[in-house]
C-alpha cells in the first residue's frame, strides 16, 4: 500500500528515505516540536516550496523544458486569492474559492497559450519567452497598484477558521494553542503532500513516461507517434496549475501578496538552485533540496553575519561573506552542482545506492 | 551494365538556365521609418522630434549591449543568459576611471569630457573583454552543445557576478552623474533634444557602422558568416574556428560593456542588478532581430525603444506591455524574428 | 581517349589507413579499414549505401575520431590531428552536401578557401576554363545557384589552391549529364597537375575512365582494392562487388 502511495517511484537510498522521514516528520510535527512564529513560518515556506519546485522538475527535469514564467503563476495563484479577499469586507471561503477559481482560469489559459506559441519554437527561444512574458506581467503587477497593490503589495484577511484569533478548543495541545494559524499550517501541510503525491502520480503514470522520452529524444517521440506538442502543453499546463494552486496556499498562510514575495526573480532563481541541486528528475530532489534550502536561507544568514563580523578586519572577505551576499555562494554552490554533481544530492545518493548493491553482489 | 540513373528531365533543364537576381529582403528595413511616420500625425513636430531621437538613443544602446549576445548565438550557438553580467561588470569598471576624474568631467568642455568617457569606455571594454575570455574558456567551454546546462550555468554567472559587483564595489548604488558638457538639451526649434541621446545615437551609428564593415569587408567577418552557417566546412578549409569562437565571445563581452557604461550614465545610478534588469529587453530584440541576425537586432532594438518612447507618450498603461505586444506581433509575422539565419 | 592504366608506384602512398575504426554514438561504423592512396591519379571508393565511404572520408579529415587504428598522410601521421590541421597539412575536402555558403558570394566562397593571401588570378580562370558557370554568378550569393553550380563552387574552392590531396564525395550525385560532363573535365585536368584525388562514387561509368586505383568497401571495410583497369574489364567481378549496388542516384 505504501508502493501505490508512492506511486511506485520510490526513495531507493536508505539514507535518502532517511532524510524524506526526517523532513516529514519534522513538517508533520513542526508547531509541536518547535514553539514561536519563526520555525512555523520556515516549515510552512519548505512545504510550499516543495511543491513550487516539484512541480518545475515536472517541467525541466521530466519534459526537458527550461521556462522562467513558472513565478508568474506562483503569484497569479498568490494574488487571485489575495485580490479576492482584500476586496472584499467579509472574508469567506466562498470568495477565497472564487479567487481561486479565476486565478486557475488565468493560469490555464495562459499556460496553454504560451505553451502553444512558444513550444514549437527552440528550447531557447521558449526560455527568452518565457522570461520577457513574466517580467512584463512583473511590472504589470507592481504598476497598476489600485488593484494589485503596487509594489508593497497587500495584506488582507483570511477566512475567520484560519485567522490567528480563532480558536477551536480551549486547551493548549501538546504546548500549542489550537487556533486559526495551526488550522491554516495544516491546510498548508495536507495541501502540500496532496499536491506532492499528484506529482509523483503524475510523473510515474504513461504520461509521465512520454515526457521522459520526448526530453531524452524528441525526434524518436514524435516517429513513435507521440504528438510531442501536445504533450508539451499538458506539461506546462499542469505545472502552471499546482503552481498556482502553491501560491494559493502561501498566500492564505502569509496573509499577504507582494511582487516580490510572489512575482520576483528572486523566487525563480530559488527554484532553479533547488531543482539542480537537490536533483532534477526526482521529485525527492525538491523535497530535500527545499528543505535544506529554506533552512539554510533563515539559519545560515546568521551563521554568515557572525563571520562577516568577526572578519571585519578582512574587508573583502567580511562583504564576501555578509549576510546579505548569501546569493553569491549559493550561485556558486549552483554552478559546481553543474559541472560536478548534475545528478543533485538525491541523484547521488540514489548512485551511491546502486553502486553498493553492486559491489556487495 | 550501366550504373547510371537517368537524371530527371527538370534538372537537366536547370542546368544552364540564368540565375534570378539575388532577392533583397527589405521589407524589415522598411518598419522603422514606418513606425515613426505612423506616429507622427498623433503628435506635434517638437515632441515627436525629442521622442524619436530619445528611441533611437536608447535603442542604440540596447543594441550595442545586445549585438554581442546575438552574434555568439549564431556563430557558436551559445545562449549566454549571463551576458547581463558584461553590461554590469563594463559600467562598474568604468567607475574605476570616471570617478577619479570626476573634475575633468565636471569642466564645461567638451573634448574633456569626452576624453575621459572614452577612457573609461576603455577600461571598461578591456576588462568585459577579458572576463569574457575567461568566461568562454573556463565556463562555457565545457557545455558545448548542451543547451540545458548553458542556460543554467551562465544564469548562475550572473548571480555570481552580480553579488561579486557588491561585494566588490559595495551594495549601495552609485551615482553617475552626466559630463558637464552633455547635460541639457540642444533646441532644433521648438524641439528639445537632449545632448547625452545624440552622443547615444553616433555612438550606436559608429558601433553598427563597424560591425557591418567587419562583418562584410573583412576576411574575419567573412569567417564569422561562413562560421554561422556551416561552422565544420570552415574548420575543413583550415581555420581553426575556436580561436575564433573565443575572440567573437570576447568582442561581443566588450560590446555589452560598452553598453553598459553608456546605459549607466543614461540612468545616471549603477545598480548591480542593472545588467539582469535589461537582460529581458535585450531577449525580446535578439529575438525580434533572429537569433545570429546584427542586422536585425539593430532594428529590432530601435524598433523596441521607438515602441516604448511612442507608447510612454500617447498610451502610458499600453506602455508598460509594449514590448511584449511588440515581440507577439513580429513573431506572429516572422516566427524566426525578422532576418532568420538558417541553423538547424 | 586513352588513359594512363597504370598508377606510378614509383613512391610511398601518399594516404595511408591501417585497421581504422570509427564508432558513432553506438554504431560502429568503421571496421577496420585498410585504404591506400597513391601518390599522383585518383583513386576510387566505391561501395553500396551504407557501406561507410562518407564516414571514411570524414574520418580521414577528421570530422570524426577514429577510435582505433591509424591514418597516415605524407608520411605524418594524422590521426589525432585536429580538422584545421588536417586541412592546412594539405587535404582539401568536397562533402557530399558540398557545404557552400549561402550568404557568401561565390568569390567571397573562394577567397575564403585561399588561405595564403589573394586570389591567384591565373588560377582562377584556369578554374573557369571548365566551370565557366562560376565566372557568369561570380558576385551572386552561393546559395542562389542550381545544385550543378554550387557543385562547381565546391570543388573550385577545394582547387582554387594547389593542394595534396583532395576528398570529393560522390560531386555527380543528383547532377545533369551536361554537368557531369564538366566535372568528368576538371578532374582530367585535375590528374594532370598531380593533385592526387580520392574520390567516393556510385557512378561506375563517371569513375571506370578516370579511377586508376579502386577499393571497394563493404559493411565498414574495404572489400577489394586494386587497379581500375583490371575491374573495368572483369564483368563478373564487377556484377559481384557492385552488381547489388546499381541503385545509386536519388
Amino acid at each position: 500500500m505504501l508502493i501505490k502511495l508512492f506511486s511506485g517511484d520510490l526513495p531507493r537510498s536508505r539514507v535518502l528515505s532517511g532524510l524524506l522521514l526526517v523532513i516529514l516528520l519534522g513538517l508533520l510535527l513542526a508547531p509541536f516540536l518547535f514553539s514561536g512564529a519563526r520555525p512555523l513560518n520556515t516549515a510552512a515556506t519548505i512545504c510550499i516550496y516543495i511543491v513550487l519546485v516539484a512541480s518545475y522538475d515536472l517541467l525541466l527535469g521530466y519534459t526537458g523544458i527550461v521556462s522562467f514564467a513558472h513565478t508568474m503563476f506562483y503569484g497569479i495563484g498568490a494574488y487571485g486569492v489575495g485580490i479576492a479577499l482584500a476586496r472584499v469586507d467579509e472574508p469567506t471561503w466562498g470568495v477565497a474559492l472564487v479567487g481561486l477559481g479565476l486565478a486557475l482560469l488565468l493560469t490555464v489559459v495562459l499556460a496553454f497559450v504560451i505553451g502553444l506559441f512558444a513550444l514549437r519554437v527552440r528550447a531557447i527561444f521558449y526560455a527568452m519567452i518565457t522570461l520577457a512574458v513574466a517580467s512584463s506581467f512583473a511590472v504589470l503587477a507592481s504598476q497598476l497598484s489600485d488593484f494589485t497593490g503596487g509594489e508593497d503589495g497587500r495584506t488582507f484577511s483570511v477566512p475567520e477558521v484560519l485567522s490567528p484569533g480563532f480558536a477551536l478548543m480551549e486547551n493548549e495541545v501538546f504546548g500549542r494553542a489550537v487556533d486559526g494559524k495551526l488550522i491554516t499550517y495544516y491546510l498548508v501541510f495536507f495541501g502540500c503532500l496532496v499536491l506532492f503525491l499528484f506529482l509523483l502520480r503524475l510523473v510515474n503514470s504513461p504520461f509521465g513516461r512520454v515526457l521522459q522520452a520526448i526530453r531524452e529524444n524528441e525526434f524518436r517521440a514524435e516517429a513513435l507517434g507521440y504528438r510531442t506538442v501536445v504533450y508539451r502543453i499538458w506539461a506546462n499546463v499542469l505545472a502552471a496549475v499546482v503552481a498556482a494552486l502553491a501560491g494559493a496556499l502561501m498566500a492564505l498562510w502569509l496573509r499577504y501578496v507582494g511582487p516580490k514575495t510572489s512575482l520576483g526573480f528572486e523566487v525563480m532563481t530559488d527554484i532553479l538552485l533547488i531543482v539542480v541541486i537537490g536533483g532534477m528528475g526526482t521529485m525527492y530532489g525538491a523535497v530535500v533540496g527545499a528543505a535544506l534550502f529554506i533552512l539554510a536561507q533563515n539559519y545560515l544568514k546568521t551563521l554568515m553575519g557572525q563571520a562577516s563580523e568577526a572578519l571585519a578586519n578582512l574587508p573583502m572577505l567580511a562583504a564576501a561573506l555578509h549576510p546579505d551576499r548569501w546569493m553569491l555562494w549559493l550561485g556558486v554552490l549552483f554552478i559546481l552542482s553543474i559541472y560536478f554533481f548534475p545528478i543533485g544530492i538525491v541523484g547521488k545518493l540514489r548512485l551511491r545506492r546502486y553502486l553498493r548493491q553492486g559491489a556487495g553482489r | 551494365m550501366s550504373a547510371t540513373l537517368p537524371i530527371p528531365k527538370a534538372q537537366a533543364a536547370q542546368a544552364d538556365t540564368p540565375l534570378p537576381a539575388a532577392k533583397r529582403d527589405l521589407a524589415p528595413l522598411l518598419l522603422v521609418p514606418a513606425l515613426a511616420l505612423a506616429v507622427l500625425p498623433f503628435v506635434s513636430l517638437p515632441t515627436w522630434v525629442t521622442l524619436t531621437v530619445a528611441g533611437l538613443a536608447m535603442g542604440m544602446m540596447i543594441f550595442i549591449m545586445a549585438s554581442g549576445l546575438t552574434l555568439v548565438f549564431g556563430l557558436m550557438s551559445v545562449l549566454n543568459f549571463g551576458h547581463g553580467a558584461f553590461v554590469s561588470v563594463g559600467a562598474f569598471s568604468a567607475t574605476m576611471v570616471l570617478l577619479p576624474m570626476r573634475g575633468w568631467l565636471e569642466a564645461d568642455s567638451l573634448p574633456a569630457n569626452l576624453g575621459v568617457l572614452g577612457l573609461a569606455v576603455l577600461v571598461a571594454m578591456l576588462v568585459t573583454a577579458l572576463i569574457g575570455w575567461a568566461f568562454e574558456r573556463i565556463v562555457i567551454m565545457p557545455v558545448y552543445g548542451q543547451h540545458l546546462k548553458q542556460i543554467l550555468i551562465t544564469m548562475g554567472g550572473m548571480i555570481v557576478s552580480e553579488q561579486l559587483i557588491n561585494v566588490i564595489w559595495g551594495a549601495e548604488q552609485i551615482p553617475l552623474p552626466l559630463p558637464a558638457s552633455l547635460r541639457g538639451a540642444i533646441f532644433l526649434g521648438e524641439a528639445a533634444i537632449e545632448k547625452y541621446r545624440l552622443l547615444a545615437v553616433v555612438v550606436g551609428l559608429v558601433v553598427f557602422a563597424a560591425m557591418f564593415i567587419t562583418l562584410n569587408r573583412t576576411k574575419i567577418g567573412l569567417l564569422i558568416r561562413a562560421g554561422v552557417e556551416n561552422g565544420e566546412m570552415v574548420e575543413a578549409l583550415g581555420y581553426r574556428i575556436r580561436r575564433l569562437f573565443v575572440g567573437v565571445f570576447a568582442a561581443g563581452s566588450a560590446l555589452a560593456g560598452l553598453g553598459g557604461v553608456m546605459w549607466g550614465l543614461y540612468k545616471e545610478t549603477l545598480v548591480a542588478s542593472m545588467g539582469s534588469e535589461i537582460m529581458v529587453m535585450v531577449f525580446i530584440v535578439v529575438i525580434i532581430g533572429g537569433l545570429g541576425s546584427v542586422g536585425g537586432c539593430f532594428i529590432g532594438a530601435l524598433l523596441m525603444a521607438l515602441v516604448a518612447n511612442y507608447a510612454g507618450f500617447l498610451a502610458p498603461k499600453l506602455a508598460l506591455v509594449s514590448n511584449i505586444v511588440l515581440m507577439i506581433a513580429i513573431l506572429l509575422w516572422r516566427p524566426a524574428g525578422l532576418y532568420s539565419k538558417s541553423r538547424g | 581517349m586513352e588513359h594512363q592504366n597504370t598508377p606510378k608506384l614509383v613512391s610511398e602512398p601518399l594516404l595511408t589507413l591501417s585497421g581504422v575504426h570509427t564508432h558513432i554514438g553506438q554504431y560502429h561504423i568503421l571496421q577496420g579499414v585498410d585504404l591506400v592512396v597513391p601518390r599522383g591519379g585518383l583513386a576510387v571508393l566505391l561501395g553500396r549505401n551504407g557501406a561507410g565511404k562518407t564516414t571514411t572520408l570524414r574520418t580521414i579529415m577528421g570530422l570524426w575520431k577514429a577510435s582505433a587504428g591509424s591514418i597516415v598522410f605524407d608520411g605524418r601521421d594524422i590521426t589525432k590531428m585536429s580538422t584545421p590541421d588536417i586541412a592546412r597539412a594539405g587535404i582539401a575536402y568536397v562533402p557530399e552536401s558540398m557545404a557552400v555558403f549561402s550568404e557568401l558570394t561565390v568569390r567571397e566562397n573562394l577567397y575564403l578557401a585561399a588561405r595564403n593571401g589573394p586570389l591567384d588570378q591565373a588560377r582562377v580562370d584556369w578554374i573557369c576554363g571548365f566551370f565557366p558557370a562560376l565566372k557568369k554568378f561570380w558576385n551572386y550569393p552561393a546559395g542562389n545557384l542550381s545544385g550543378g553550380q554550387k557543385q562547381m563552387v565546391a570543388i573550385a574552392r577545394a582547387i582554387v589552391e594547389p593542394r595534396k590531396l583532395l576528398l570529393v564525395d560522390e560531386p555527380t550525385k543528383g547532377l545533369a549529364p551536361a554537368i557531369v560532363q564538366s566535372l568528368m573535365m576538371a578532374f582530367r585536368e585535375l590528374k594532370d597537375t598531380n593533385t592526387t584525388i580520392l574520390l567516393v562514387e556510385q557512378n561506375f561509368n563517371f569513375v571506370r575512365s578516370l579511377g586508376d586505383s579502386v577499393s571497394v568497401m563493404d559493411d565498414g571495410r574495404v572489400a577489394h582494392a586494386g587497379l581500375m583497369h583490371d575491374l573495368a574489364l572483369d564483368s563478373a567481378l564487377q556484377q559481384r562487388l557492385l552488381g547489388l549496388s546499381l541503385d545509386s542516384h536519388q
